[in-house]
């Protein structure tokens, strides 16, 4: 249970194509007015959720990871799993309907 | 429940926050719900404001936005990030349900809902979305370096957001259904001497092509009916807004595009105690300003209503 884990490039493979739970990797830049609306939202459910990774990747400093996703829109919100994508969020959405859409992974 | 508030304010951006201030200032107490990913409305996804009085060199839209918030909450205003989910504005004591569940009650509620962005309606404009087709410039503008891109709509914030990509992508097609523009002079004139930008006249998207990404558009000229492939891997879409007045449909009147109806040169609905301001109200200018201002007379037109009936 805690905060949002930062990652990059680097640690992508090991923090989240590896790792043994579930994990939301948000994808967000400093310019991205949405992206600020909804980062507090997933502190709030990383705080809230034990069985899940809420993970943060800086698009702007990290271009190589959100390419080879073929991220153009931010926030993106790629949930996954054994090193899968099984779901995609697009777009900022209030909490009830973040929890909705991430329901089945928490 | 808490106690029944002076007025609760439902939106924010320059109308609501500008509601909050004048609210506040005249010791309403108000609580303001500014909403949990909208707050601070449509200026957060903009760049610079250059025509808000009083910025000579202008000033962002979110900056603007919070300084805004502040000046609401310096003065006593109460600001939570949620969304209204459902209200009863019948009767003297109106009710309002935040998204977490719980129920707030006033004497007085101000609209200022503002407007969401207007989609094209076309069948894989959802699909695509993401992928290549976006609604914010600012965010998505990024990811289209050095890439071919089309922004459609005719207005300031198309030409604004045209301008605005060509510092990324290789170059921009304004697709527009007439042979003119809308937007100020000013923009226009910038936009004309943008060697990246060219210009689609009379022109409409008929359909968005690719799988997964978008890889072109199918544009219809509006005066021979010819179609003609625009090969682009990105679009933008700024056709304008809709009011967003669906939480209080049914209960005050809106007109047919759905903009909730008020009374003259007043803020005040059909619905005693309840005022509306902003894009929620506003066909022609909504520009910052005019939206503060309407923001300004919805908590003086709320002040007056509520001194009248103590």
């Amino acid at each position: 249970m805690g905060a949002t884990k930062k990652v990059t490039d680097a640690s992508f493979a090991d923090d989240v194509l590896m790792s043994d739970k579930p994990v939301i990797v948000d994808f967000w830049a400093e310019w991205c007015g949405p992206c600020k609306m909804v980062a507090p939202i997933l502190e709030e459910i990383a705080g809230e959720n034990d069985g899940i990774v809420i993970a943060k990747l800086n698009v702007d400093e990290n271009p190589q990871t959100a390419a080879s996703y073929g991220i153009t829109s931010i926030p993106t919100m790629n949930v996954y799993k054994g090193g899968q994508i099984v779901k995609t969020i697009i777009g900022a959405k209030p909490k009830a309907a973040l929890l909705a859409d991430l329901a089945p992974y928490l | 429940m808490s106690q029944v508030r002076n007025v609760i304010i439902i939106g924010s951006g320059p109308a609501g926050y500008t509601a909050a201030v004048y609210a506040a200032r005249a010791q309403l107490s108000p609580l303001v719900f500014e909403g949990s990913v909208t707050a601070g409305g449509a200026l957060m996804n903009t760049t610079e404001v250059e025509n808000f009085p009083g910025f000579t060199d202008g000033i962002m839209g979110p900056e603007l936005m919070e300084q805004m918030r502040a000046q609401a909450v310096r003065f006593g205003a109460e600001i939570v990030t949620d969304d209204i989910v459902s209200v009863d504005l019948s009767g003297d004591i109106k009710t309002v349900v935040d998204g977490a569940g719980t129920t707030h009650q006033a004497h007085a509620v101000i609209l200022a809902m503002g407007s969401a962005y207007r989609e094209l309606g076309l069948p894989n404009e959802k699909r695509l979305s993401g992928h290549g087709v976006s609604w914010c410039a600012t965010c998505d503008g990024f990811f289209f370096r050095d890439q071919d891109i089309a922004v459609v709509g005719g207005g300031d914030s198309a030409l604004e957001e045209a301008t605005f990509l060509t510092r990324f992508a290789k170059s921009v097609t304004l697709v527009h259904r007439r042979d003119a523009l809308r937007a100020s002079k000013i923009m226009q004139e910038r936009a004309l001497a943008n060697e990246k930008l060219q210009f689609a006249w009379n022109s409409t998207v008929e359909d968005i092509l690719g799988d997964p990404k978008v890889t072109g558009l199918v544009l219809q000229d509006t005066v021979t009916g010819d179609t003609r492939e625009l090969p682009v891997t990105g679009l933008f879409v700024a056709i304008g807004h809709d009011p967003r007045s669906e939480l209080v449909r049914g209960q005050v009147d809106l007109d047919d595009e759905g903009y909730v109806l008020v009374q003259g040169r007043t803020t005040a609905t059909n619905v005693p105690g309840v005022f509306a301001c902003g894009d929620l109200v506003d066909h022609t200018y909504r520009q910052a300003i005019t939206a503060a201002g309407s923001g300004c007379a919805a908590a003086l037109d709320a002040e007056r209503f509520l001194a009248a009936s103590e």
